[in-house]
């Protein structure tokens, strides 16, 4: 079973809120669509379950063209962000409802819901209401109540944002596994990227209605095609400083003037000879990946820390060089004060080269 | 925001006695209507007005039978069926006005025309203007329509005028539902319809059921349109109430207090039934979790 999109399309008046995507998605491959909020990717997934028509393109289920097919006949599951949860029937009616189509007897459906229950350790609350479910059930049964069918796949619309994060970790993990078992293919939104990096086989990463990049959450984390992802991937977020080419060679070694006067040397994909000396740059550094010492290092910037936020294991500090700010991430035994001077060296090959254009310059 | 709060059922004396006195004060013309009802007619127009008196049920007996001042005879009055066409007239237009209503909120809510919010406004201008305004051209229309004096006139009328108000008030109570439970349902395999039936309907029990009530008052109280626009077999009771007054012998406040007082027990027993889905009604979406 597979999901394709093709060239999907959806205009709200002027507003366009999704912008020609393509997606495929495989049997059994969860795929997170992470972007922030207002970015489409609910409408996307909207338009996958037909809940949305689409104003241009396709929507493929297991290769048969559903575009324009109402939600009831495309057969998909979909938990949504409020779990919908049906408020008048009990927690077994919940789940057998979707069961109803399908003209199972009784004794059928109790087996079913008496399996999904086990699964998700439903059994002391299937004659609640809705109401009386603390949040943690509530995403329980919204889960149990998607996957108690046979549907083509399997859609979540942020399934743990409304969870603390203690529970959230908890289902993050119970969620996986479930996934693991259906083998069909899923879609989860969400603007959470511990959630995507965590649950996802791929990520999608959107921006207005755009799909600014589709790979396997490491090559998101590793390898940004752009500015936009880049910057919206990881905790704390990536340092991205204006820089311009002074010069660079063949091995990748290269020189950068930052305003303020300051220059270092740091080894880069060795694409960046493809520039000419002045090109302007925007470097992008992990704050994990910087590097500092309180001694001056060859090719390093001079920095103040302006603040010191530890973190338990690790130490989040900000540090200035001249008018720009960056953010490090070290050790906690790394004795660090306000105040400090100290000096810092972007680790070689950690740094991603930005064009003017916003594009990654890296070598494939 | 620390805010120090009242053990609810524990308001303090001072809130106690202000509420009792001013409830006493709104409550009070009712409460001599019924006292009224029940004293002869000499204890009625007593100077000074007497609260202690020996009670008699000669005015509810007359609401139904009346004792002839000429002739001695006793013969029943219409006032059952005017209470019939009462109950009637305005139980079936609102319920007719509640269903239209009901159906036409779910489709503003749910399925947004272009202008929207322009044909909502539309249909609240229909009751910007006093009703005195039109009466005569409805009054020219029920004539020359033959409506005039029939029960679907009356009805289809009351109807109209509780459409608005309907669909206003049902349409919020839609607005606050979430949606998803709808999606949900479909994603699950229902129809259209078994959505707003099954889903739909069912949550806003509370909201229908105030709208019911408030209609019903409005209604149920009319007295203008009624007073043109009802014959003799459809006349409703604020009209026949109106007549009983400037009778053979002046105004007989001990019989017009007891048609008040019964008059009072309908709306009194529907709203009691629907007390608890009007509260909910009337605070929807302001307790929800």
């Amino acid at each position: 079973m597979t999901i394709e999109l093709k060239n999907l399309t959806k205009r709200f008046g002027t507003l366009t809120a999704v912008d020609s995507v393509d997606l495929s998605i495989g049997d059994g491959e969860v795929l997170c669509l992470l972007g922030p909020s207002g970015c489409g990717k609910t409408t996307t997934l909207r338009m996958v379950a037909g809940l949305e028509l689409a104003t241009e393109g396709q929507v493929l289920l297991d290769d048969k063209d559903v575009t324009q097919r109402t939600a009831r006949d495309r057969n998909v599951a979909m938990s949504f962000q409020f779990y919908a949860l049906y408020p008048s029937l009990t927690v077994a009616e919940n789940l057998a409802f979707p069961l109803h189509g399908e003209k199972l007897g009784k004794a059928e459906i109790d087996k079913r819901v008496a399996k999904i229950s086990d699964t998700l350790q439903l059994g002391g609350i299937l004659n609640r209401t809705p109401g009386q479910l603390a949040e943690g059930e509530k995403q329980r049964v919204a889960v149990g109540r998607s996957i108690i069918r046979d549907p083509t796949c399997f859609l979540f619309d942020e399934p743990l944002s409304r969870l603390d994060v203690q529970l959230r970790e908890e289902m993050r993990g119970e969620i996986k596994l479930v996934l693991q078992d259906l083998s069909r293919p899923t879609v989860i939104v969400t603007h959470d990227q511990l959630e995507a990096l965590t649950m996802a086989d791929r990520i999608a990463v959107m921006r207005d209605g755009r799909i600014e990049q589709v790979d396997t959450p490491h090559n998101v984390f590793t390898r940004p095609n752009n500015l936009f992802v880049a910057g919206f991937i990881g905790t704390p977020q990536m340092n991205l400083l204006p820089a311009t080419l002074v010069s660079a060679k063949e091995s990748g070694i290269a020189e950068f003037a930052i305003d303020g006067g300051q220059s270092m040397t740091i080894e880069v994909d060795p694409r960046v000879t493809e520039l000419s000396p002045g090109a302007k740059v925007t470097l992008g550094i992990r704050p994990r990946n910087l590097e500092i010492s309180h001694e001056a290092i060859d090719g390093g910037l001079s920095t103040v820390i302006d603040m010191v936020e530890p973190m338990g294991a690790e130490t989040l500090a900000h540090l200035s060089a001249g008018k720009h700010d960056l953010r490090l991430v070290t050790d906690w035994r790394v004795p660090l004060a306000e105040g400090d001077k100290v000096h810092t060296r972007f680790a070689p090959k950690t740094t991603h080269i930005f064009t003017e254009d916003e594009q990654v310059l890296r070598t494939p | 925001m620390a805010r120090k709060h009242r053990e609810i059922g524990k308001a303090g004396w001072g809130y106690t006695a202000v509420t009792t006195f001013v409830g006493f004060i709104y409550f009070f013309p009712v409460f001599w209507i019924i006292l009224t009802a029940f004293k002869t007619r000499t204890d009625a127009l007593a100077v000074p007005p007497k609260l202690f008196f020996t009670p008699t049920l000669d005015n509810f007996t007359s609401v139904f039978y009346r004792t002839s001042i000429s002739t001695g005879n006793s013969q029943a009055t219409d006032m059952g069926l005017y209470f019939f066409n009462s109950i009637f007239i305005a139980g079936t237009s609102v319920g007719l006005a509640l269903i239209v209503g009901t159906l036409a909120a779910y489709a503003f809510s749910r399925y947004p025309l272009r202008g929207n919010d322009t044909y909502l406004f539309i249909i609240l201008t229909t009751r910007m203007m006093p009703p005195i305004v039109v009466i005569i051209p409805i009054f020219l229309m029920f004539r020359l329509s033959g409506l005039a004096g029939s029960y679907w006139g009356i009805i289809l009328l009351y109807t109209a005028f509780n459409i608005p108000f309907s669909v206003w008030l049902v349409k919020s109570f839609f607005d606050e539902l979430n949606p998803e439970i709808e999606d949900a349902a479909r994603i699950d395999g229902s129809t259209e319809g078994r959505v707003f039936f099954r889903f739909c309907i069912p949550q806003i029990l509370a909201g229908l059921a105030a709208t019911f009530v408030f209609g019903l008052i409005l209604t149920w109280n009319e007295f203008l349109f009624a007073l043109l626009l009802t014959g003799v077999e459809t006349r409703t009771v604020p009209v026949a109430m109106a007549r009983t007054m400037g009778g053979e012998v002046g105004v007989d406040y001990g019989l017009l207090a007891a048609i008040v007082t019964l008059f009072l027990i309908p709306i009194f027993f529907v709203t009691f039934l629907l007390q608890n889905q009007l509260l909910r009604g009337v605070t929807f979406g302001t307790v929800k979790k």
